[in-house]
Order: structure tokens, then C-alpha cells, then sequence
């Protein structure tokens, strides 16, 4: 394999990846977890841009980095004593382990036969060469189009907007029950 | 691939740590090391914290950011749509306008429930 800018690239974004993935199960602080986790999720955008797919590095960035780990960071912030307390080993741990190496060769064993498929060996080479296949320049214009063509992706479309819609209000009515509008519960909480 | 197009975006990227390193680093060459108790406190004015700095936040607050994310997908959606506004005709418009106010509904609900309140 030839030394190409590309490569380096590939190696900076992987070492960052994977780097801070470690990180985040094996440091003790959750909270410096879920930075790590934002650290790696940015290596993955860059990982979206080697791939010449700019369009999901952007929305790994924005929803991911920007939205998901927010929401982890809300939720570490919000359980009692989490921040303060360090993960501590339990007696679980070998079932942890155990469930992860399971899912590892799970992933391995769907994602091989459907590399063989793809001919990702021959796209592994494509990769380092000078001038692998171009991605068209006007492909985000034509997810544009397709995604509120009606016999292209209309509905999934729509729908997703629903699903939103459904997240949003659901978590409404779990925090705030119904009748209680206006006074959210533990008004004179200790905050 | 055309890793060019995004030499300024990592040249931006390697700006944003140099710019705010340096005065970091230029201070601890430059700035003199005298310290006292007062120096060492978190605040240079104002009232001293007292006890735990890691407290836990009202669980209400996991709304906003809820809202945030939900709001954040959309504009993911928006982007593409908007890109290939020009080719699309008025039913694009009416579908963006059916997303959209889909969301509305939702934030019309959150605020109406009082959730959006900094109570």
C-alpha cells in the first residue's frame, strides 16, 4: 500500500476513532466518557469525509456530536450523583464482556458475506489509488429530489416528521403528566 | 477523491487550536509563578461556591435538549430539500410545509404544557 495523503488522512481519523471509543469505556469519569465519545464521533465525520460523503460528515456532526451527546451529557448531568460518582467495576463485568465479544462476531459475521458482495476488495484498492470512482458533485441536490418524490422516499419523509412529532409529545407527557400544565412537578424542589 | 477541497476546513480546524493555545502556552512561559491561596480560587470576584460543584439538574431540563435534537434532525432534513429547491415543483413546498408544521404541532404542545418555562 502506497503512502498517499489519503492514507495518512485514513490514519489520523482511525487512530482518533478508535482511540477515544477505548477511552470512553475505559475511563472511570463519565462525564470525560462522554467527551471521549464526542471525540470519536468526530473521527467517524472524518472517516464520512475520506469516504467522499460530505453530506453524512455533516449530519454526524450536527446530529451526533451536536445532538446525541448532548443528550447523554443531560442525561449524565441529570442522574443523582453520577457525575461525582466513578464507575466502579462490578461483579458483572465478565457478562458485559461476554455480550460485547457475542455482538462483535455478530456484526462480523452480517458485515463479511456483505463485503464479498459489495467487492469491497476491490474498493479497498480503489481507495489508495490516484483517482478512485468520483461521487457525482450534484448528489445532495438529487437526495433533495428524491427525498419528497412520491414514488421515491415521500412517505419514510413524512413519516419521520411523525415520529418526531410522537418523540417530542411522548416525552412531554412522561415529565409532565396530564393536568398538570403550567406546574411542572416539584415546584418547590431543591434545585 | 478530492481531499483538497477540504485543505481550508483543516486549516481552520488546525487554527482553532493553535489561536486559543498559544496565550495558554505564551503564559506559561512568560507570566511570572507567585502563588498564594487568593490566587489559586476559582473566582477571581464574586460570591465563593459552597458545596458539591457537581449537583444534580431538574430532570425537566432533558426537555430542552429533547427539543433541541428534534429540531436539530429537521434541519437535516431541510438541508437536502433546500439544496434542490429550484428543481422541485409546488408539491416539494406543500411537503416541507406538512413536515414542518408536523413540528409545530409539537412545539405548540411543548410550549402550551408550560415545558419550554426556565421555571
Amino acid at each position: 500500500m502506497d503512502i498517499t495523503v489519503e492514507s495518512i488522512v485514513f490514519l489520523i481519523f482511525g487512530v482518533l476513532t478508535l482511540g477515544s471509543a477505548l477511552l470512553v469505556v475505559t475511563t472511570r469519569n463519565l462525564f470525560h466518557g462522554a467527551l471521549y465519545l464526542m471525540a470519536s464521533l468526530f473521527g467517524v465525520a472524518g472517516l464520512f469525509v475520506l469516504l467522499a460523503a460530505p453530506f453524512l460528515a455533516g449530519v454526524q456532526v450536527v446530529v451526533y456530536i451536536g445532538a446525541i451527546a448532548i443528550l447523554i451529557i443531560f442525561a449524565i448531568m441529570l442522574t443523582p450523583q453520577v457525575t461525582a460518582m466513578r464507575s466502579v467495576r462490578t461483579a458483572q463485568w465478565p457478562v458485559a464482556v461476554a455480550v460485547a465479544v457475542i455482538f462483535f462476531a455478530l456484526l462480523v459475521s452480517v458485515v463479511t458475506p456483505l463485503m464479498d458482495e459489495l467487492g469491497v476488495d476491490d474498493f479497498a484498492a480503489d481507495f489508495t489509488q490516484e483517482n478512485p470512482p468520483d461521487v457525482p458533485a450534484d448528489s445532495l441536490v438529487r437526495l433533495g429530489e428524491q427525498l419528497v418524490d412520491p414514488q421515491q422516499f415521500m412517505l419514510p419523509f413524512e413519516v419521520a416528521s411523525v415520529l418526531l412529532m410522537a418523540a417530542l409529545i411522548g416525552a412531554v407527557l412522561l415529565v409532565w403528566p396530564e393536568g398538570t400544565r403550567s406546574t411542572p412537578p416539584g415546584e418547590a424542589g431543591d434545585d | 477523491m478530492s481531499l483538497n477541497e477540504w485543505i481550508f476546513i483543516g486549516l481552520f480546524f488546525a487554527l482553532s487550536w493553535i489561536l486559543p493555545a498559544t496565550p495558554i502556552v505564551l503564559g506559561k512561559i512568560l507570566a511570572p509563578r507567585r502563588p498564594n491561596p487568593v490566587k489559586h480560587q476559582v473566582y477571581e470576584c464574586g460570591v465563593e461556591t459552597f458545596g458539591d460543584t457537581r449537583v444534580q439538574f431538574r430532570a425537566q431540563y432533558y426537555i430542552f435538549a429533547l427539543v433541541f435534537v428534534l429540531f436539530d434532525v429537521e434541519l437535516v432534513f431541510l438541508f437536502p430539500w433546500a439544496l434542490a429547491y429550484n428543481q422541485l415543483g409546488l408539491f416539494a413546498l406543500f411537503e416541507m410545509t406538512v413536515f414542518i408544521f408536523l413540528l409545530v404541532v409539537a412545539l405548540v404542545y411543548t410550549w402550551r404544557k408550560g415545558a419550554l418555562t426556565w421555571a
